[in-house]
């Protein structure tokens, strides 16, 4: 207790020096990039910006899947010259009721022979009254949400970058959700009817035949126009996918002077579009974007080249829109934004004045009392606690953590706490002394029997702040980290660093009474 | 050396204060306050913050000071109505406040989003304003976020007496974790009195008034335990009596210095933390107290029998 060797005295000077190291780039810029440098990025609390939370909407996920297996259904029966009946969509599953129930063995046979996307993705089975249901199973359909949301995260990545935005992050939160973070965006609108548009673009021939009717036929749907104005009777058959575009731009056309969009297919688009326009000169071709036309042209002649433009009476931030969310490509489900927090630059300038006031206060105040109230020890203690900042400091950047507001209010809390083990220390070792002991018996009983009781203190705090970091969310967590944190570094300053000041100061001075 | 020696002394060398004589006043004080905080939890109830409530709430600064008529015109020109426009902080800063429409309605998060840039909107129209602060909240993420933080207390409390358990007799963890929540209501009953907002923050604030009252019931029980190996004899009451005068002066010491860290958060830290300062500090008031005339005399009263099987019998005094 008494003896600190050379060795774990140099370690413990080194883990200050490393960790006051590692404080270095918070304030000075980096010499070389070839240099690790590792800084706390400050929240969006304090330097102004946005917080969205982002769900992807799963049931539209599922709903697209149900109605392609819908159509696979009906494709895989006729080419089997089997019939059906009450062809429906539920839920999670496609039903429908075999023609003859002698049907029913190759019904299965058949439907059991469709594609799956995944293994086990979807089971047939005969149920009750005859009817055959395709069921989608819970693990597809997990494993399925889990896909939308790393495609959907990527092409929201995609599609922020390319709005300029400076360090944006991007993350998945929970099974179905994305929290988009925007340092410097204090007004996120922009970005938020970006992220609201699904941008899935088709070509549809237009049923002609159907404008006027008050039902559609068979395959063919009424689609609202862009414009809010009518409906245009399109079939349902997509001839040409938007996926395949290689490349978008936004122009001004040079004959008439509106903003268009441009657009370049890859070679399977080229060659689709080339086909279609070919065989359909004369015909009307619906651009549909998010199941709205756009414009509905008349083919003129085959369009081999692969390059289109569409004008549908765009506004400059429009078509550039457009363009761009053609490039990032579409989302397989649409977002929904479900939380939106957003900061001004000068709220977040107030509150590094005021906490980083409030922080300078509180710390010279808790100097100040163990100084006036435990004399040379209480000024080791300020050593340590000195250091603790500066350990915490380190740690925090080598984590790159992000300081938020409440994180700073924890690591405040933290130093007050941090105190406490040093006047454990102190409080035994007076107590020693008024129990007749000499100077060095108190100062061993004070570490001894202090040390239990500073190890049972912290190890509840620490529980008890590993559980918020745990269950917390958002600003909770910041604050959560740094007291957890906090409480590793109290115990190496005060268990090694102060009492090594202290046991160093006796054996240099070998004192008949305490300083106590 | 002028700094050698401490100036000053908190707490007299070896007091004897007998705390336990005064256990019962202290136990129906703490449950008359309980009692009455849980009263004021159901009725006027607790203010809820946007986290646990859901909604909108803009910030914002006008040029010169506010004035609501305008600011209200200018909300009505966008269509935002049933708006909540209240002063906040300077003359000069408004807070407006929305309610989400309910999540019965199809689209409801759509809309809510729509809220808040009509808002954005309105103050645009403004001269010289700028918005501070533009929070929206969906309902399904405000019961989550409520249930979060609900979990994160109760699982603590657990995480808590759990550790009491394996480091002390059941008698001290029951102890400790019925103080604990008697320290909660009190909380509680703060937060409803002073119009807090409850929020995600605030639940943080009361997880680490736990924590530190928790830390200040280790050390008193610490030295409790210590105390029951030294003195086979000495009966109970006598006995936490010495412990809590032992560590009297450490517990006060303690106190001190979370408090005088907290202290200028609350005075200066800003609208956003201040709220949570003074709840530290209320936390750190009570939590300190409740050591010595909660804890320590539950564990009195519990322990009588069990911890101390072969003392004599407690003398009257």
């Amino acid at each position: 207790m008494m003896y600190y060797s050379r060795l774990r005295m140099a370690s413990v000077i080194g883990v200050c020096l490393i960790g006051l190291a590692l404080c270095l780039p918070n304030f000075i810029r980096q010499p070389s990039p070839s240099l690790p440098w590792r800084q706390i990025h400050l929240g969006l609390d304090l330097r102004g910006g946005s917080y969205l939370l982002l769900q992807v909407d799963m049931a539209s996920v599922t709903a697209d899947r149900l109605r392609g297996l819908q159509d696979e259904t009906r494709q895989t029966l006729l080419k089997a010259g089997l019939g059906y009946r009450n062809l429906a969509t539920g839920a999670h599953e496609v039903t429908f009721t075999p023609r003859t129930p002698d049907e029913t063995q190759p019904d299965l046979k058949a439907l059991r022979a469709m594609p799956m996307n995944a293994p086990g993705e979807f089971e047939v089975k005969q149920g009750e009254n005859g009817q055959i249901a395709i069921t989608l199973s819970a693990d597809a359909a997990r494993q399925r949400a889990y896909d939308a949301v790393t495609q959907s995260i990527e092409i929201v990545r995609r599609r922020i970058d390319a709005t300029g935005a400076i360090d944006p992050e991007i993350t998945r939160q929970g099974e179905d959700r994305i929290i988009v973070e925007l340092p410097g965006i204090s007004d996120p609108e922009r970005v938020k009817n970006l992220l609201g548009t699904t941008a899935k673009m088709t070509f549809h021939l237009v049923a002609d035949s159907a404008i006027g009717s008050a039902v559609p036929p068979a395959g063919v749907e009424m689609l609202p126009m862009s414009s809010g104005q009518g409906t245009l009777p399109v079939f349902s058959h997509v001839d040409v996918d938007g996926a395949d575009l290689t490349n978008a731009s936004a122009s001004i056309d040079q004959q008439s002077g509106e903003w268009a969009v441009n657009f370049t297919f890859d070679s399977t688009g080229a060659q689709e579009f080339g086909d279609v326009t070919r065989t359909n000169v004369g015909k009307r071709f619906a651009i549909v974007l998010d199941n709205k036309v756009i414009e509905a042209p008349v083919i003129r002649t085959a369009i081999t080249g692969g390059n289109g433009q569409i004008t549908g009476g765009f506004s400059a931030q429009q078509a550039t829109d457009i363009a761009l969310l053609l490039r990032a490509g579409a989302l397989p489900a649409p977002l929904n934004v479900i939380e939106q927090r957003s900061i001004g630059p000068s709220l977040g300038a107030d509150s590094i004045r005021a906490g980083g006031y409030s922080l300078a206060a509180g710390f010279v105040l808790v100097i100040a009392f163990m100084a006036l109230f435990y004399g040379r020890f209480g000024w080791y203690a300020n050593i340590a606690l000195l250091a603790n900042l500066v350990l915490m400091t380190a740690i925090l950047s080598l984590f790159e953590a992000t300081l938020t507001l409440p994180g700073m209010a924890g690591m405040l809390l933290t130093l007050g706490m941090a105190v406490d083990a040093n006047i454990l220390i102190n409080e035994r070792i007076r107590e020693e002394v008024a129990r007749g002991r000499s100077a060095l018996q108190a100062m061993q009983a004070g570490f001894e029997r202090a040390t239990a009781t500073i190890v049972d203190s912290n190890a509840t705090a620490l529980l008890a702040h590993v559980m918020l970091f745990v269950f917390g969310t958002g600003p909770v967590r910041g604050f959560a980290l740094t007291i957890t944190i906090g409480i590793v570094t109290t115990l190496f300053t005060t268990l090694l660093l102060s009492r090594m000041l202290m046991v160093r100061w006796y054996a240099r001075t070998r004192p008949s009474t305490l300083p106590v | 050396m002028m700094f050698d020696r401490p100036l000053l002394r908190f707490v007299p060398r070896g007091t004897k204060i007998n705390f336990m004589r005064g256990r019962f006043i202290g136990l129906a004080t703490s449950a008359v306050l309980s009692i009455a905080s849980l009263i004021l939890f159901f009725h006027p109830g607790l203010t809820l913050g946007l986290d646990f409530r859901g909604g909108i709430v803009v910030e914002a600064r006008t040029q010169g000071p506010a004035d609501f008529n305008v600011i209200r015109a200018a909300l009505a020109s966008e269509h935002v109505s049933a708006a909540g426009v209240q002063s906040f902080g300077g003359p000069d800063d408004v807070l407006i406040r929305l309610d989400t429409p309910p999540d019965s309605e199809p689209d409801h998060e759509a809309r809510t989003q729509a809220m808040v840039d009509s808002v954005r909107h309105a103050i645009a129209t403004l001269p010289g304003a700028q918005v501070l602060r533009a929070d929206a909240v969906g309902a399904s993420v405000s019961k989550e976020l409520f249930r979060n933080g609900m979990l994160a207390l109760g699982i603590s409390l657990l995480m808590i007496l759990a550790y009491i358990w394996f480091r002390f007799e059941w008698e001290f963890a029951v102890s400790a974790v019925v103080t604990l929540v008697l320290d909660l209501t009190k909380a509680i009953g703060f937060l409803v009195i002073t119009h807090f907002e409850f929020d995600l923050v605030m639940v943080a604030a009361i997880l680490t008034i736990l924590g530190y009252s928790t830390n200040d019931k280790v050390v008193v029980y610490d030295r409790v335990r210590e105390n029951l190996r030294k003195y086979r004899t000495m009966p109970l009451a006598e006995l936490i009596d010495l412990s809590i005068n032992e560590t009297l002066s450490r517990t006060l010491g303690t106190s001190c210095t979370v408090f005088l860290a907290a202290l200028p958060l609350a005075l200066f830290g800003g609208a956003s933390l201040s709220g949570f300062a003074w709840v530290m500090l209320f936390g750190i008031v009570v939590g300190t107290s409740s050591s010595i005339f909660i804890a320590a005399p539950l564990l009195l009263l519990m322990g009588e029998k069990r911890l101390r099987r072969d003392a004599r019998p407690p003398t009257r005094p």
